[in-house]
Order: C-alpha cells, then sequence, then structure tokens
C-alpha cells in the first residue's frame, strides 16, 4: 500500500511519536500508570493494531508485565514518569541482569521545573546505575527513529534500553517524516526456557554480573557509529556537546559554534568526543539537570564547561541559555534591547486550583476544620500543633491542591502512598495527636494497599480516608482497577474498594457522599475514636469527568451576614463583590457544599 | 520564508491547546518547518496556558524567548497583561474581551486590573494592540465556547497561509454539531480584523 504524503509527514508530540515508533517497531505488550509528562504514550498506542496495552496499578507492576512479555518472546514497552522508575527500580534492576529474550524499552519522561511533580530528579543516572544503554532524542523526528533502535539495541545487546525523554521533548510537537510501517510478521510468542538466565539465585546472578560488564565494553564500541549522532560542523572557536532539548536551545543560542548532539548519552562515543573535542578551541556542554554528559566527558579529561554557567535546577530555555553563556563570556552582551518594565498594577497570580463542583472539596473542608485550629495562624514555619489538631497526612494528587489556603487541610505529600505509612508512624512515635491519612483511589490502589495491610498488622488506630472520585483525575481521567475501565475505555475486571479494605481486615469501613459535609464529619469522629484501623470512602464523581450539572447555587443577600465563611470553601464560582458574595451560576454545578457551610442558611438552590 | 512566532495563551479550559495545535498543523501544511509547546502543568484545573508556535525555514527551540514573539494571541485580558514581556516591539496583540477572574483575586485581596491598565501596559510595547469583541461573536453565531475560532480567524488576517488551510483544519478538530456556529465565529473573528 502506497501512502500519501500526506501521511508520511505527521506534526506529532514527542510522545505520539515515541508511540508510533515503537508501533512500527512492532511492540506487542505496552504497560504504563499515568504520570505527567508520559501520559499520552499509552493512550497513543493503546488502540492501534496488534497492541495490548494496560493501565497498570503501579510502574512497578507495569516494568514486571512488560518485562514477562519479553521474557515471553515479544517486544514490550513500559512507560513512566520520572518518579515512576523510582517506584520500578527493583524490577529495572533486576530486568538489567537478566536481560531479555524479544525487545524491551523503558521509557522515563522526566519533568524538568516540576510542572506537575512532587520533585525533579535526573533519571539520567539510572542508565549507569543499572548499566544499560540510554537513548535520548532531541525531537519529535528522534523519538520515532529511535524507538527502531532501541528495540534492536535491546535485543542485540541483551538488556532493557532507557529511552529518557522530559517535558519539552514529550509534551513538543515537530514533523516528523514517518519512514515505517509495522512489520507484517512478527515473531511467534514463546518463553524460552533458561533457569541460569532467569533465576537469580547468587550462583546465576554472580555469571549475568559479568556478562552486564561484557554488555557495557561492547556497547561502548558500537555507539561509536551510532548513525543518529550527529556532529554539525561550525566555528573552530566554540564546540558544543548537548543532548535532548538543551540540543535546541543551544543551536538556537550559538548561531556559529560547531556542535555535537549525542543521543546515546549512555554510554556516550568516547572516539568521536574526543575527535571533536580536538577539532575546536574550548568545549562547553548544555544539558537540561544535572552535569551528566558533562562529567562524562570530563572522564575523559577534556577540559569542558557546563554547569558553570548552565542552571542545574530547573528547565532551561533559550533565554536561560543565553544569559549563561553571556555571563560565562562566551557570548558578547547584547546591544541595549528593549526591555518591559513590571506593570505598575499587581497581577494576581492563576494557580491551579480544585475545580466547582470537585468531590475533595468537602472532605477536605471539614479536615480543615477538624484538624486545624482555627485560633491559630497558618504560618510558612514549623509550629506545634495544639491539643485539639490532628495530623492529616496525605498524599498525590488533585487533592493535594487541597493545601493552598483558603483549604489549606494537608500536613504531607510525599511519594505515592506514603500518607498511610506516615500515619502509622506518628501514631507509632506516639505523638498526642491524632493522625489520618488520605488518599485518592488511584493513589490507593497504586501504592496503598501494603501499608493498610500494615497498618492491620500492627494494629495501628489510624483512620484511612480514600478520597473516591472514580478515576485518576489528575493525569487527565485514567481507568484504575477500582474504575474496571481499560485504557481503550472498554469494561474490564473491577476490584471492589469496600470488600478490598475488609478482606485485608480492616472491620470498620464506612462509605460517605463527598457532598455531605455532617457525614464525613461524623465518620472521621468515628474512625479516630477508634484503636483499630477503620476506613472511609469518601464518594463522589470527578467534577471535570462527569460533568454533573445541576442547578446552581445563590446567595440570599437579604440573609447573609458576610461573615465570608462560604469563602473559605475556596470554590473558584464564588466570589466577592464589594462586600457581597456572589455565586456565578456558570461556574457553580450545584454541589451545595457551600450551602452547608453557611451559618445563616443563605445559600440555596437559585429559582429557575 | 518569514519566521513566524506565536504565543498563545489563556486559562485552562479555553481551547487554547486545540487552537494552536491547529495553527502549528497549518504551519506544516503552508511550508514551514514547524515546533509548538505548551506549558499546561495543573492547566485543567484552572490554572494558565500558555503555547508555543514556532513557524520557519528550520525549527529548533521549541519556545520562543522574551521580546521576539511576533503575535501574542490571549484568550483572557489577564494573560495578555502576564505575557506581555514576549512580545517584541511593534508585534501585534490580540487580546479577547474575556475576564475569568483568578481565586486569587476572587476574595477581593488584588484587584483584578481593568482593561484601561492592561491595554495600557501592551502600549508600552507596541501599538498594535486589538481587542477583539469575541463574547459579541460568540452571542451572534450561538456558540460563546467559539472563542478559539474568533481569535484564530483574527489571527488568520496577519500570517501567510492560504485561507482554506484555516478552515480545513476548524472542520478537522471541530465536532459536526458545532462546526457551522465555529466557521461563522472564525470569519467574523477575521471580519473584527478586516473592518
Amino acid at each position: 500500500m502506497k501512502r500519501s504524503e500526506e501521511v508520511m509527514k505527521q506534526l506529532l508530540s514527542g510522545n505520539e511519536a515515541m508511540a508510533l515508533g515503537a508501533h512500527h517497531a512492532g511492540v506487542r505488550v505496552a504497560t504504563a500508570y499515568p504520570g505527567t509528562p508520559s501520559t499520552e504514550i499509552l493512550q497513543t498506542i493503546a488502540p492501534m493494531e496488534g497492541v495490548y496495552a494496560e493501565w497498570s496499578v503501579n510502574e512497578k507492576v507495569a516494568l514486571e508485565v512488560a518485562m514477562g512479555a519479553a521474557y515471553g518472546g515479544v517486544r514490550a514497552l513500559a512507560i513512566m514518569k520520572h518518579v515512576g522508575l523510582n517506584v520500578a527500580a527493583d524490577p529495572f534492576f533486576a530486568l538489567a541482569t537478566t536481560g531479555t529474550n524479544a525487545g524491551i524499552v523503558v521509557i522515563s519522561c522526566d519533568d524538568p521545573g516540576e510542572h506537575s511533580s512532587q520533585g525533579e530528579q535526573d533519571n539520567r543516572h539510572f542508565a549507569k546505575f543499572a548499566k544499560v544503554p540510554m537513548l535520548e532524542p532531541s525531537d519529535s523526528q528522534e523519538a520515532y527513529d529511535l524507538m527502531d533502535w532501541a528495540f534492536r539495541m535491546s535485543e542485540e545487546f541483551d538488556t532493557p534500553v532507557l529511552f529518557r525523554s522530559t517535558t519539552r521533548i514529550s509534551h513538543c510537537k515537530g514533523v516528523v517524516n514517518v519512514t515505517r510501517e509495522r512489520p507484517r510478521e512478527l515473531k511467534k510468542p514463546g518463553f524460552l526456557r533458561c533457569q541460569s538466565k532467569y533465576v537469580m539465585v547468587p550462583s546465576n546472578a554472580r555469571v549475568r554480573r559479568i556478562a552486564m560488564e561484557g554488555r557495557i565494553a561492547k556497547l561502548r564500541t558500537f555507539v561509536e557509529s551510532f548513525p543518529l549522532n550527529e556532529v554539525v560542523e561550525g566555528s573552530e572557536k566554540l564546540g558544543v556537546i548537548a543532548s535532548g532539548i538543551g540540543y535546541q536551545y543551544a543551536r538556537e543560542v550559538f548561531k556559529d559554534a560547531s556542535f555535537l548532539k549525542l543521543v546515546t548519552t549512555y554510554p556516550i562515543p568516547e572516539k568521536l568526543v574526543r575527535a571533536f573535542a580536538e577539532r575546536v578551541e574550548r568545549v562547553i556542554v548544555i544539558e537540561e539537570l544535572d552535569p551528566w554528559l558533562e562529567e562524562e566527558v570530563r572522564l575523559l579529561g577534556i577540559p569542558v564547561r557546563g554547569k558553570e554557567f548552565i542552571p542545574i535546577i530547573g528547565e532551561l530555555s533559550p533565554e536561560v541559555v543565553e544569559a549563561g553563556a553571556i555571563k560565562a563570556g562566551i557570548l558578547p552582551a547584547p546591544a541595549k534591547s528593549f526591555v518591559l518594565d513590571p506593570p505598575s498594577f499587581p497581577i494576581p497570580p492563576r494557580r491551579p486550583q480544585l475545580c466547582a463542583g470537585c468531590p475533595h472539596v468537602g472532605p477536605e473542608f471539614v479536615l480543615r476544620r477538624m484538624g486545624f485550629d482555627a485560633r491559630v495562624k497558618p504560618t510558612p514555619g514549623p509550629r506545634p500543633l495544639t491539643e485539639r489538631e490532628m495530623v492529616v497526612a496525605s498524599d498525590i494528587g488533585c487533592y493535594t491542591l487541597g493545601v493552598y489556603e483558603p483549604l489549606g487541610a494537608l500536613d504531607t505529600c510525599a511519594c505515592m502512598g506514603a500518607s498511610i505509612g506516615q500515619a502509622i508512624g506518628m501514631e507509632k512515635a506516639g505523638i498526642p495527636n491524632k493522625s489520618v491519612a488520605v488518599l485518592g483511589d488511584s493513589t490507593f490502589m497504586h501504592s496503598g494497599i501494603t501499608p493498610l495491610v500494615d497498618a492491620v498488622y500492627k494494629q495501628s488506630g489510624i483512620t484511612v480516608i480514600i478520597l473516591d472520585n472514580g478515576t485518576t483525575a489528575m493525569t487527565g481521567h485514567q481507568g484504575h482497577p477500582a474504575t474496571g475501565i481499560s485504557v481503550t475505555g472498554t469494561k474490564v475486571g473491577r476490584v471492589d474498594l469496600e470488600e478490598l479494605c475488609r478482606g485485608i481486615g480492616v472491620k470498620d469501613v464506612r462509605v460517605v457522599s463527598a457532598f455531605d459535609l455532617r457525614a464525613i464529619e461524623e465518620a472521621v469522629k468515628a474512625g479516630t475514636a477508634r484503636n483499630e484501623p477503620s476506613v472511609i470512602i469518601v464518594r463522589g464523581p470527578c467534577a471535570l469527568h462527569a460533568r454533573v450539572k445541576k442547578t446552581p447555587m445563590m446567595v440570599d443577600t437579604a440573609l447573609c451576614a458576610q461573615c465570608h465563611d462560604c469563602l473559605e470553601v475556596g470554590c473558584p464560582a464564588i466570589a466577592l463583590s464589594g462586600d457581597e458574595v456572589r455565586i456565578d451560576p456558570e461556574v457553580c454545578i450545584g454541589c451545595g457544599v457551600c450551602a452547608q457551610v453557611c451559618p445563616q442558611g443563605a445559600i440555596s438552590e437559585a429559582k429557575r | 520564508m518569514k519566521e513566524v512566532n506565536v504565543l498563545m495563551v489563556g486559562v485552562g479550559g479555553q481551547g487554547v491547546i486545540l487552537a494552536s495545535d491547529g495553527l502549528a498543523e497549518i504551519g506544516m501544511k503552508a511550508g514551514y518547518d514547524v515546533k509548538k509547546t505548551d506549558s499546561l502543568g495543573m492547566a485543567q484545573r484552572g490554572g494558565s496556558v500558555v503555547s508555543h508556535v514556532r513557524w520557519g525555514e528550520r525549527v529548533f527551540s521549541p519556545m520562543t524567548k522574551k521580546g521576539e514573539v511576533d503575535y501574542l494571541v490571549s484568550f483572557e485580558e489577564l494573560e495578555a497583561a502576564r505575557w506581555a514581556a514576549f512580545l517584541r516591539p511593534g508585534g501585534v496583540a490580540l487580546v479577547a474581551d474575556v475576564v475569568i477572574v483568578p481565586v486569587s483575586a476572587l476574595g477581593g485581596k488584588i484587584p483584578y486590573p481593568s482593561w484601561e491598565e492592561i491595554g495600557g501596559y501592551l502600549a508600552k510595547v507596541t501599538d498594535k494592540v486589538y481587542r477583539i469583541p469575541t463574547r459579541r461573536i460568540g452571542e451572534e453565531v450561538g456558540n460563546t465556547r467559539a472563542l478559539n475560532m474568533v481569535m484564530m480567524g483574527a489571527l488568520s488576517t496577519f500570517l501567510d497561509a492560504p485561507r482554506n488551510l484555516w478552515e480545513e483544519e476548524v472542520r478537522r478538530r471541530v465536532p459536526p454539531k458545532f462546526l457551522d456556529s465555529s466557521l461563522a465565529a472564525f470569519v467574523k473573528g477575521a471580519e473584527a480584523m478586516e473592518g
């Protein structure tokens, strides 16, 4: 079949390009847990022909499923965000030891600048750490092209390949020449029994350990002639070594320099780097986050500059690279150009917020009232709790936005599922206050089950509040085991949250409506009064997902005492206009939480 | 081939990404190399949305630079002020007459600036500041959610890409139910600039 020009030339995001590249490489099993900026890769590949795709319960399971598939003789892909690889680190290292049967690629999408993450980390370290090769695309075209190479390298060198992207690669769109098609004939699935390779008892693991070192040695030679590493001839005065998005910024900023673009960033092609460095007067490295390439180049004994003028924290941009280069004397200071001063008026920030009708608002409002002493003003620094206060250990999801005032209802957010362990720890430390753990349904499935087992096992008296909005909301409404919805939207198996918690051994499992403040409060009181673990499932659909629109609320100005308690809900539909509180009927979906908060009974459904 | 740098800004849910995706696609079909990138992070939850779209002979960085944006297309008034420093002197600012008050300004502590303040601020960079009557057009075409189409229509009058590519993009991206009103909104957006 001859394809039209239009089909061959496509505008694709890095994530879409990786998915298409993997499809054309014959991937048959793709697994992931949603996480920005990686989420769209699985969503793109899932509907493609001949691919089994799943939202796994977490990244560890995702990699283990992919690993099994690759052992079983089909090409497999596991996709995760940077912190996801922390969760999957255990199987990642194990897989690095055993090697594989068919090709297996692990995509890690890092998030420099923490657009939507709890931390910033440079996952390139994982490649050296686990002794596996790494590829890094610098645009969508390379994201597509490199995927085929990744699978071939995986098979040729009997190793997983770490495919590392960042936010500006994953979420940037560019023109891609689609040059391949999915192979018509794929290898038949089949496991090749080999205990010395797959059963990592110490005697076998010691032998594999030697193979790992041999593999890296072979890869060092292989990458010397890797065709997608590229030298761009320019001025001999300055040589720039770069990879990923840093390469694109460098091309923009250093117009006349010579460039060495590396896509094989572990191991690096040593001879190529040396030859490049010899041709130029001085070498600099432009890269986001850690001085990864810079240190690898320096280890070769080549004098190189990089992080001394390029920030190690946050995202780069052409401006940041340019400013650093000017400061370091690598670029001349520009002629004075026009710079716009800040305006004379303040620009109010637009932080992300919980939506109007969000089912997290009610429970977080209750926790603020129950857990935080209203007499104590919120402070950014540490302060001891008063007797009546409660520790609200929280987790990762939309509900973490409840940390912002006016809700300000949370005490912790560390990593997926940590809230439950933290609450147990507070109790076992013997702090005088009660502690509760708050986490979403998807987060609970991801990493909350095992610590809940621990709570039952240790007879902890903590209360676990599962905010069940029926979806993985923050990343754009993906299914998870408790929804029974697959990545393509079909019905699959469903895990029942209540039954699960009871099955673990929690005797007190209650279900309350997310929009019934009194019921939530009573459940928390009852739960925290017990000396054994309790679970409260606070249920209500995500407002963005379900798009429920009931009769909007309105304020009866004759009854309103202007106490402004309703503003404490932090609902985007409620605004102060002068002294008067008004509810925007366009934005309000009629959840009724504000009406329950109003001490005057001044808020009710608007009359039609 | 003249380089074109566009910054599209607005608030989550306004259709900024749909419009900037379309703009990138049009550039590619008009023969440019194209890159675009969005900063959306948690934008769906009411945060700022920023899309950089670049057309050129060969585009390296997807991100535009401060002071080098040719067209600042803002779907909301406050966001135009927030991103004004990206506009190059003499560039074009297209601002929808839409106000979405952020939660930080709902409690009355930080005031939401007036259009006079915002327009005056933009005028420090360029004399080509256009406030697009998107609300009126939305009512006229019977689709108040076609804001992004109005803005695309207005922008189309400045760029070197055939009109049919723009319309094709609208057809490709808009569900049939809203197609007529979207096309009408696009035309009226263009007319607002030409008239």
